[in-house]
């Protein structure tokens, strides 16, 4: 879940803002360039960011008996490269500030630097990383969406750390235990949005291969 | 990136989905009223600072919980529609190249 309205301190707010907007303006040259260059990409994108959509509306419970929600942006970063999920995941968290007050404007900067840039890129780099050790394709893609998501509320347990430190055990204990209340809950989500993420790849980029599905029996000569 | 799954497969991997997700619910030993994470982390915050007052309110909230409720349905609506769209597309497309055949 992204940070509340009003509850990153002022300075905080405005430095997430600024250490956000680069990847923004960024992710949004970058989309326009892979439109140009690829207009039949247009569906795909539109359907990575529909994923986005649907994941981050379902509040889903955990195993620590608090309700969190996927970000579903691990698919976007894997077929389109984690840059243009900025401009995607800022428009799905200005839909949740400004339309349910979950999340909010002061915290924006903060919520897309969790959600819509570390979350991607560490999803994109883990999907590089698994295929380069020669993990099959599925594997992979679950890992890109799973970490995808686990890192953002890491990141997220951080932000709130920073802002936060505990007055004993400092910024370490205060993330020890905004990370107990975020990544812990995260966990099991991601997993499963790691499974659903293999399946939806599977569907937007996949190709059918002779006799394998049994899907199109008319295909089966191929 | 190239990926196919089997029928089999994909519905194994979805039910496996749906079975991580419901076993919270029905899990014995797990406390909890299943609110959210942003409203347990506000409350860490005022715990951790007493005195804390959140220093802006949203410039609007959903009126009620119902209302809220169909937002996020309105949410997941949309972002379902588009992509069953694109992926029922591409179903069609894949089919008609094989016709062609």
């Amino acid at each position: 879940m992204h940070i509340m309205e009003g509850f990153l301190p002022v300075g905080h707010a405005i430095g997430w803002t600024i250490a956000a907007a680069p990847f923004v303006v960024a992710g949004s040259i970058a989309l326009r360039r892979t439109l140009r260059a690829r207009p039949e990409a247009r569906l795909t994108l539109a359907a990575a960011s529909a994923f986005t959509f649907v994941l981050s509306a379902l509040k889903l419970p955990s195993v620590t008996g608090s309700c969190s929600h996927p970000t579903g942006t691990g698919l976007g970063a894997m077929t389109f490269g984690p840059a243009v999920m900025a401009p995607v995941g800022l428009i799905v968290l200005l839909f949740q500030g400004l339309l349910l007050a979950h999340g909010g404007l002061t915290t924006l900067g903060a919520n897309v630097f969790s959600m819509a840039i570390a979350g991607p890129w560490v999803g994109w780099a883990a999907w590089r990383v698994a295929t380069r050790l020669g993990l099959s394709t599925a594997v992979a893609v679950f890992l890109g969406a799973a970490l995808a998501d686990l890192a953002t509320y890491v990141v997220t347990s951080a932000q709130l750390a920073l802002a936060f430190p505990d007055p004993a055990s400092g910024v370490a204990g205060s993330f020890a235990k905004f990370s107990g209340i975020f990544a812990v809950t995260q966990v099991p989500l991601a997993i499963a949005e790691g499974l659903l993420t293999v399946v939806v790849t599977a569907a937007l980029v996949g190709r059918e291969r002779s006799g394998e599905a049994g899907l199109h029996p008319i295909a089966g000569g191929r | 990136m190239d990926l196919s799954l089997s029928r089999g497969r994909s519905l194994l991997l979805l039910a496996l989905a749906a079975v991580i997700v419901a076993a919270p619910m029905v899990l014995p030993g797990i406390e909890g009223a299943f609110s959210g994470t942003d409203d347990v982390a506000s409350q860490a915050v005022e715990a951790a600072r007493p005195g804390y007052i959140r220093w802006i309110e949203p410039l609007w909230s959903p009126p009620s919980k119902e209302i809220e409720g169909t937002i996020f349905a309105l949410q997941a609506a949309l972002g379902a529609g588009i992509l069953g769209y694109v992926l029922g597309r591409r179903h069609g497309s894949r089919r008609r190249d094989v016709d062609d055949r």
